[in-house]
């Protein structure tokens, strides 16, 4: 029992950090309909600016994550604006294309900068885990889990309580009536893809510490973000959170009692499962976004 | 006309050996000719059908791991006590086995896959060869896992008279590389302009239309994924034998988009643009090597692809004959895009 009571606990940081890169992609594919590929570098990148701004600048760790934060939405901002800003209207298979191309030069451009050597993060928590009866979680864990909730709901106002992110749910309904009732959709799609892209960079950075940071660590990440996006359905934030959760279940119980060397098969197999049982989404409202 | 080049193209690649006496170029030009039969398997769904899968890399794996493990033998426990023993069989039924299973998986993957369209297809294929990668990496009693298969044997022909010929040289392998691909080729392009192949090209243009004119979608589009995962199966036979040694590393996403980046450099739907596709690409580590470091090399075939499909959208072979068979040809592609467009739309 107390095993089953660590594992949930486990379950509860990770899927904070997952939700994170889950909405970050749901906006992206919902709103613009593009199958972001980058997803996964940008979370590498947010990890790699976590690692130099606190062992190459020696600034302070709780500063990292802002400044990841913005450096993410000023990546992603690039991207859209060079690469997918000449290619609008073009079909789905040729913007997948140019988000692969554009991962595979970013992410050796990872490799050739860092090096293929993994590194890690020195942090300013002490390094005995706070111990709760059969449970015990480490300071680093619950910080990651505090601030990820943070920009979950920071994200979630965001969308639903601004101008801006009201611009967003029209676009996502119907970007030519959105246009015509005077909404720049240029810009709001620059907008989505520079805020999924900082909240990816976020997540990257938040769990950076947590393991080693690596080019390739954002594979894995972005292809996980895919599973929470499909299990959450297209656009839809609160089932990206639910899904993101899931999936953090889904890996603790696989990796601690079937196999561990099965724990990332369980996105994978989530993924093949809903498609072809609910293609929808778990939580499908494909007509909302909020 | 269509077949005097045919023949002329095949006569050069077979004349290459004859005037090309360096090993190194050689391998490569053996590995870049299994890539270029794994691409023209993947065209034929990509160009064909217009489904885009990113998990073609697992029919390519389970052939090489097919035909290793038929040749190697094996010796694994299943759930409830059972033993499967194999003793080691000769590589060409290694080679025929491959193409078989290879087609099956391509069946049923096919079955289940095609249910959904455009980026769920693309993200249902990609977590099939992703699961198939965990699976070899993690059922080490079968395949090793990180270890790699070794010493798997060279590919050997029983010729009638003659007994066993085992291909040991570069010089025999690109001959047999030669004639599988040949053999591909000729499949596919046999198969495209056959009912089949108007069938996909009418459900690749507007399914909602193909459908009201009695067109079979699951069965078009399964047969064509049997035939795809078999070729892809064969050039991964051929891939094992050759190399003689894989291990879990051979499922990497990055050879699916090598063989995506093949087709789409020389043009979705053409065979010759493949294998030009495929020799710019598969060569040009050659050109690349004494300039760039390894990184580099992958950032400029990133770059090289987003600029392939800015400047070149619809591949090499496609834009040069429309070039030169109809200058003002522009009009009439146009008006073709904005029907696909429009059909896409009305499609979702």
């Amino acid at each position: 029992m107390s095993e089953f009571l660590q594992h949930l606990v486990n379950t509860l940081v990770l899927g904070g950090t997952y939700a994170l890169l889950g909405i970050g992609l749901t906006l992206i594919f919902g709103i613009m309909n593009v199958v972001n590929f980058t997803h996964g570098v940008l979370y590498t990148f947010g990890a790699y600016v976590m690692f130099i701004v606190v062992h190459q600048l020696g600034l302070n760790f709780f500063l990292a994550l802002p400044v990841a934060v913005v450096a993410g939405w000023i990546l992603g901002a690039v991207i859209e604006l060079t690469l997918l800003r000449p290619l609008r209207g073009s079909d789905i298979d040729t913007t997948m294309l140019v988000m692969i191309g554009a991962w595979i030069a970013m992410q050796s451009g990872a490799l050739w900068i860092w090096g293929g050597v993994a590194k890690s993060v020195a942090t300013p928590f002490p390094e005995a885990p706070l111990v709760l009866g059969p449970v015990s979680v480490s300071w680093l864990r619950l910080f990651v889990l505090a601030a990820a909730g943070l920009l979950i709901v920071v994200t979630y106002l965001l969308i639903n309580r601004t101008r801006l992110g009201c611009a967003m749910r029209a676009t996502f309904q119907d970007e030519d009536t959105a246009s015509l009732m005077g909404v720049n959709v240029d810009l709001i799609y620059t907008s989505t893809f520079a805020i999924g892209s900082s909240l990816a960079a976020a997540a990257g950075a938040l769990l950076g510490p947590v393991y080693v940071i690596s080019p390739q660590m954002g594979d894995l990440a972005a292809v996980k973000a895919f599973a929470i996006v499909i299990l959450g359905g297209l656009g839809n934030i609160t089932g990206a959170v639910i899904g993101g959760f899931i999936l953090a279940l889904a890996e603790e119980l696989g990796a601690g009692y079937v196999s561990s060397g099965y724990r990332d098969a369980m996105g994978f197999l989530i993924i093949i499962a809903v498609l072809i049982f609910k293609p929808t989404g778990l939580f499908a409202r494909s007509e909302r976004i909020g | 006309m269509r077949s005097v080049v045919t023949i002329l193209t095949i006569a050069a690649f077979a004349s290459v050996p004859l005037w090309l006496r360096d090993p190194y170029l050689m391998n490569a030009l053996i590995t870049t000719g299994i890539f270029i039969i794994a691409a023209m398997s993947l065209n034929l769904l990509l160009g064909f059908t217009g489904q885009l899968s990113l998990g073609h890399v697992a029919f390519f794996g389970i052939g090489a791991y097919v035909s290793a493990l038929t040749s190697l033998g094996f010796d694994v426990g299943l759930p409830g006590g059972f033993r499967v023993v194999h003793d080691p069989w000769p590589p060409f039924a290694g080679f025929v086995l491959a193409i078989i299973i290879s087609g099956l998986c391509g069946y049923f993957v096919g079955r289940l896959s095609f249910r959904v369209r455009g980026a769920y297809f693309v993200i249902v294929t990609i977590s099939f060869a992703e699961v198939v990668r965990l699976v070899a990496l993690n059922w080490v009693e079968l395949t090793q896992g990180p270890l790699a298969l070794t010493n798997i044997p060279p590919m050997a022909l029983s010729l009638p008279g003659f007994g066993e010929l085992a291909l040991h040289t570069k010089l025999q392998n690109y001959y047999l590389v030669l004639v599988v691909a040949v053999a591909a080729y000729l499949l596919i392009t046999r198969l495209v302009r056959s009912h089949f192949g108007r069938a996909m090209r009418g459900l690749m243009a507007n399914e909602t239309l193909a459908v009201s004119v009695g067109i079979d979608v699951t069965k078009t589009l399964t047969l064509a994924a049997v035939i795809s995962a078999g070729i892809a199966g064969a050039a991964g036979s051929l891939y094992a034998h050759y190399i003689r040694i894989i291990d879990p590393e051979v499922f990497a996403f990055i050879n699916t988009v090598t063989m995506v980046i093949m087709v789409i450099t020389g043009g979705k739907g053409s065979l010759a643009g493949t294998i030009i596709g495929g020799l710019v690409f598969g060569l040009m580590p050659i050109v690349l090597r004494p300039i760039m470091a390894p990184e580099a090399q992958w950032i400029a075939y990133g770059g090289v692809l987003i600029a392939i499909l800015f400047v070149l959208p619809r591949g090499i072979v496609p834009s040069l004959t429309q070039r030169l068979s109809r200058p003002h040809g522009k009009t009439a592609a146009v008006g073709r895009v904005a029907f696909a467009e429009h059909s896409a739309k009305e499609h979702a």
